[in-house]
């Protein structure tokens, strides 16, 4: 099928979007930064190598096939026709990025922009897995996710899919909405990072005899807290590039986006500093910091749609969110993830995803097309958890059942006696810091 | 009990898409897409309580 091609864009917003796009490598750096700094010193190296690695790997991966599934409005896809409704379920484009004119058209902007936020999303699982995963296993499986999981998810909500035609083959306000990839970069890479925390288990010391979790802080906390105010830089690029590409917004309504961005962190940092500062007696850098990136991440989704204020509501929702389910997840579900990636990109991509339902009253206003408020307040929600049923219905058990036959074909996890040393000295032959001296209690927890 | 919760998150989901295709009444169409929504938490669940028994058989 080859439907309506949007309307060229003008050269004005060609160039803030290419601007904006360009701002995207320094949300890698700040992710990179947070997970090496939420590792330990034992794995710092590893960390940061394997983070160029993925990110590289993703790249090449969405390039040769990535792109051709995922497609763009206006693009040929896949179609299905049931009960005389069109289902667009893969874009049907030539592999490596062929027969798109890289000329600044939309379709170009879009496939420039997915090349980096694809990275971002396997950023994602490396948080979760640090310190046990080998660097090899680590390039498959994010060729695995970068290659045919995010392409597919990605293309029924930005590329035309079935998602996105909810709204006008069904009725549910103006379909699934995403601008910034609450659900497309943040929820895939965090039910990737789900897969890969049960299928690589925990890191050994993590728990004792009784299940009890101990624990492992990360070894540089400056690290984290320079990698979010990067991530912040970098989202609002994501977020303004996605705004004008997917949702359609005009180059100045990027204030808004920003304004919105800046705001979800700031009260997602706030609420977690403050609950943590309440539970724990003083403030948790590490925990503040995964508030500061939940807040991005949950405002992604509705960062064109929602006033400034439904933004900082989102934000302080999301810190208090990841607060308690961080230390939940660990304690009462053995989930060992270090980088709090489950319940910072899955969970706070879910909120961002279901916020846009709860805020919808700005669409109207920035949506380039004609939209009573009627149709926008009917279905909007709804189109929005059907979103989040397909995340767990079909992503979830899809990455799973990929990351466990990869799995069965090389084994994933870094073996036991070379955990103890340290995946630099197992992987690199070498660690981050050759002139410190390692305590030996940095191996007491063994 | 992981084969069947891993099968149980697809399920959910065709309910779900089974709904938007089939029923026109609104409160239908709501319903049976929370049950499908709700047959997903279940798998998750089970899932999740799968790694949990093997976590501890391994300790």
């Amino acid at each position: 099928m080859s439907p309506q091609s949007p309307p060229a864009m003008p050269e004005v917003s060609q160039a803030f979007c290419i601007l904006f796009i360009l701002l995207l490598p320094l949300a890698l750096a700040g992710l990179a930064l947070i997970n090496t700094g939420l590792s330990r010193l034992r794995s710092a190296a590893h960390s940061m190598m394997a983070s160029l690695c993925v990110v590289g790997v993703a790249a090449v991966a969405y390039f040769v096939t990535g792109f051709a599934w995922q497609g763009y409005p206006g693009l040929s896809s896949h179609t299905l026709t049931i009960f005389g409704k069109e289902w667009s379920w893969l874009g049907a484009g030539h592999f490596f990025l062929r027969g798109v004119p890289l000329d600044g058209s939309r379709a170009s902007l879009a496939a420039l922009l997915q090349l980096l936020s694809v990275g971002l999303a396997a950023l994602i699982p490396l948080g979760a897995a640090a310190e046990r995963w080998r660097l090899r296993a680590c390039c498959l499986s994010t060729a695995l996710l970068a290659g045919i999981t995010y392409p597919v998810f990605a293309h029924w909500v930005w590329g035309g899919g079935w998602l996105a035609g909810l709204g006008a083959n069904y009725g549910l306000g103006l379909g699934f909405l995403d601008a910034g990839g609450s659900s497309t970069i943040q929820a895939v890479g965090g039910l990737t990072a789900l897969s890969l925390v049960w299928l690589l288990g925990p890191r050994r010391g993590k728990y004792n005899l009784e299940g009890m979790p101990a624990a492992l802080p990360g070894h540089n906390t400056v690290y984290v807290l320079l990698g979010c105010v990067l991530a912040l830089v970098g989202w609002m690029g994501l977020n303004a590039a996605g705004s004008i590409l997917f949702a359609g917004i005009a180059p100045g309504r990027t204030v808004l986006v920003a304004v919105n961005t800046l705001l979800s962190a700031s009260g997602a940092v706030l609420a977690a500093a403050a609950i943590t500062r309440y539970r724990f007696g003083k403030p948790d850098a590490s925990l503040s910091a995964n508030g500061w990136v939940c807040g991005l991440v949950a405002s992604s989704a509705g960062c064109a749609y929602v006033p400034p204020a439904a933004a900082l509501l989102i934000g302080l929702v999301a810190g208090a969110l990841v607060t308690y389910t961080v230390a939940w997840m660990e304690v009462h579900l053995g989930l060992d993830d270090p980088a709090g990636a489950v319940s910072v990109h899955a969970l706070g991509g879910i909120w961002g995803i279901l916020a846009v339902g709860l805020f919808p009253r700005t669409v109207t206003v920035l949506l380039p097309y004609p939209a009573t408020p009627a149709m926008i307040q009917s279905g909007q929600m709804l189109a929005q958890v059907v979103g989040v049923a397909t995340l767990l219905g079909f992503v979830l058990p899809f990455t799973y059942t990929l990351n466990w036959l990869l799995n069965r074909l090389i084994p994933q996890r870094i073996p036991p006696e070379e955990e103890r040393q340290g995946a630099d000295l197992y992987e690199l032959g070498a660690g981050a810091y050759p002139e410190f001296m390692t305590h030996t209690d940095e191996f007491s927890q063994w | 009990m992981k084969i069947t919760g891993l099968l149980m998150m697809p399920a959910g989901w065709i309910i779900v898409l089974a709904a938007l295709v089939l029923l026109r009444a609104v409160l239908a169409r709501n319903l049976f897409i929370a049950a499908g929504l709700g047959v997903e938490i279940l798998g998750l669940v089970l899932l999740t309580r799968s790694h949990l028994t093997a976590k501890r058989g391994n300790e």
